[in-house]
């Protein structure tokens, strides 16, 4: 058994590992594929803060995403058709500066994170669940017919944004800008976990009532654990549609909500390091499963139904016991 | 706007409705007795839909491919409840959630797998195909009026099961009570596999009914599933009576807000405008409607319990 502190950091190794051994032999779609890993587990390190830490099963999370997503397609858009962005009350330029358009799409996120979260965590069990998955599917069908971004078809950004004093069209930097801030917000997500308001918020979860009784509020606590998760899987929406260069409404789908949670509990759930383990197991599954047979989701789906049935924990909860899963 | 084109939408939206309520009642009763929440529900409409379309286009008969998708969907329902789905029923939602979304990617790529890529078609039978003249002299498509009378028929048909029966007895017993039916003897699980066939074979009849005017393909059943959610947790989660009232609700602001919203925005503002607006406003209708009975009332118009 191995204690979950090295775990988390054999496991970061590893990912940094191959993305520059994937340099050192020249392939790099191998290093698209571990920025791949590093953006999707960003997004469930998110979640993870929510789900995890918070308990809340958030349904929606790819609302998060797909807002991320769309900042940054929306400015890179007004950047390469050099069109003002008319936001009614006054007008602003496109940016293809990858800060920017970072902090644009966190503030979007924790924006529209806020009513969300507000009208959502009214609710509680099932209701949550539903709520936060029809507000998703607003965005989606909203996108859908929203026709000046390109509606069904998605929008197309034809070169990636820049970062300053880094080549972000070189694989291996731009893996290195993803990675960095997946480094960032996993050790936020520790330092949180066993900060008061880490502690706090899991006594909320683990009983409201007692919570209250001691004189903390459930809903502003799990409120502000909302804010930041979907803050965060913002910003992975915004890498990731650079990673791509294209956003679609599929980022607001309700595959991708599905999907981030499978990252989160395939990893193991409020564990720190689960994200990145569960994100690096779906994209190897994806890689060499979809190598073999066109239909690697049904795989994908026997070794879920495998995890949620038998293996309760994830992985990291097979690998490394201790600390525990909590319901 | 002409009052022929009121009537023909609402009659699309209770339409739209009832075929709602045939996905929502199964999904309802299931979270009803068994606390279970069954994401694979659209999946069992797809397996229904596909049935129908395969053995009507072998036999050329509607009925048999009506037959074929109940039997094929509770018949798919009995089987991942014994296998899977009884393994959750004491797990909380999360693992409800994954489990089910897994069953998801199984069932549609194993239809993908043996059926392609390339969407099905499912004739109307000739019998029920063209218009009929309502009174009023408004012609509407005999079809749709047939599959409101089935869904107003299977409502009627299930609210005697449960009201009437003595299987609807024990499905109430078990939403009360489900230690104390099995000490009186009830065979619980059983009971359990019998429900969810139940929900299974509505949802299937609602796939080949709906599949005859919509292609039959991978992921149709998915759309429809999100509905059917937003249906019972306006509703209230577990009411029956609660999903017919919301699938109505929903299926009438679903069809009445794409033809109208787009006519008031026509007031203010020019053609082009108004239409992509009201378009993207009226997709989104059903979910500020949810929205709105949810800050009213957190648990549903009929539902008592989270």
């Amino acid at each position: 058994m191995i204690s979950e502190r090295w775990l988390s950091l054999g496991v970061l190794v590893a990912l940094g590992g191959v993305a520059l051994a994937a340099m050192a032999l020249d392939t790099p779609y191998t290093i698209t594929l571990a920025t791949r890993a590093a953006i999707l587990a960003l997004a469930a390190a998110g979640l993870n803060i929510a789900l995890g830490l918070g308990g809340l099963v958030s349904f929606g999370h790819a609302l998060f995403f797909g807002l991320g997503g769309y900042a940054m397609g929306i400015l890179a858009f007004h950047a390469q058709t050099y069109t003002p962005l008319d936001l009614g009350l006054f007008q602003i330029t496109g940016t293809k500066s990858m800060p920017v358009i970072w902090l644009a799409a966190v503030t979007l996120s924790a924006l529209v994170a806020i009513p969300v979260g507000i009208l959502a965590l009214r609710t509680t069990g099932v209701y949550f669940i539903m709520i936060t998955l029809a507000f998703a599917q607003m965005f989606y069908y909203f996108t859908l017919s929203w026709s000046a971004y390109g509606g069904e078809d998605g929008l197309s950004i034809y070169v990636r944004n820049g970062f300053p004093g880094l080549n972000t069209f070189d694989p291996i930097q731009f893996f290195g800008l993803c990675f960095t801030l997946l480094c960032a917000v996993l050790w936020l997500s520790a330092r949180l976990k066993r900060s008061p308001f880490g502690l706090a918020l899991g006594a909320a979860r683990q009983s409201p009532a007692r919570a209250k009784a001691v004189g903390l509020s459930p809903m502003r606590l799990r409120l502000v654990a909302f804010v930041l998760s979907g803050a965060i899987a913002g910003l992975a929406g915004a890498l990731y549609a650079d990673l791509n260069r294209f956003v679609s409404p599929a980022m607001f789908g309700w595959h991708l909500s599905g999907e981030l949670i499978v990252l989160v509990i395939l990893g193991g759930v409020a564990r720190i390091i689960g994200p990145v383990v569960g994100a690096g197991v779906f994209v190897m599954l994806e890689h060499f499963l979809g190598q073999i047979t066109d239909f690697w989701q049904i795989w994908l789906g026997l070794i879920l139904l495998f995890v949620v049935l038998f293996a309760r924990g994830g992985i990291v909860g097979l690998l490394s016991p201790k600390g525990g899963r909590h319901g | 706007m002409s009052t022929i084109l009121v009537i023909e939408q609402i009659l699309n939206g209770v339409q739209l409705g009832v075929m709602l309520f045939l996905m929502a009642a199964g999904l309802t009763l299931i979270f009803g007795v068994m606390g279970l929440i069954n994401l694979a529900h659209g999946s069992l409409y797809m397996v229904g839909a596909f049935a129908a379309a395969a053995v009507a286009g072998a036999t050329g008969s509607f009925l048999a491919g009506l037959v074929a998708a109940l039997a094929a969907a509770s018949l798919a329902g009995a089987l991942i409840e014994v296998t899977v789905i009884r393994r959750l029923y004491a797990a909380d939602h999360l693992d409800q959630v994954l489990a089910t979304f897994a069953l998801i990617l199984v069932f549609s790529e194993g239809v993908r797998w043996v059926f392609g890529s390339f969407p099905l078609y499912l004739d109307i039978p000739d019998a029920l195909s063209g218009p009929v003249t309502l009174p009023g002299g408004i012609d509407y498509p005999l079809y749709r009026l047939v599959l409101i009378g089935i869904g107003l028929a299977v409502g009627l048909g299930l609210w005697w099961l449960i009201e009437r029966t003595r299987l609807g007895i024990r499905i109430r017993a078990g939403e009360n009570d489900r230690e104390m039916i099995a000490a009186l003897g009830v065979d619980i699980s059983k009971l359990y596999t019998l429900i969810f066939a139940l929900g299974a074979a509505l949802a299937g009849l609602a796939g080949a009914l709906v599949g005859a005017i919509q292609s039959v393909q991978v992921g149709m059943g998915e759309p429809v599933l999100i509905l059917a959610f937003v249906v019972i947790v306006i509703g209230g989660i577990g009411s029956i009576r609660g999903a017919f009232v919301g699938a109505i609700l929903v299926g009438l602001t679903e069809t009445l807000g794409g033809v109208f919203l787009p006519a008031v925005f026509g007031l203010f503002t020019d053609a082009a405008t108004a239409t992509s607006i009201g378009a993207a406003l009226a997709s989104m209708a059903i979910y500020v409607l949810m929205g709105a009975v949810l800050v009213w009332r957190p648990t549903g118009l009929f539902g008592g319990r989270a």
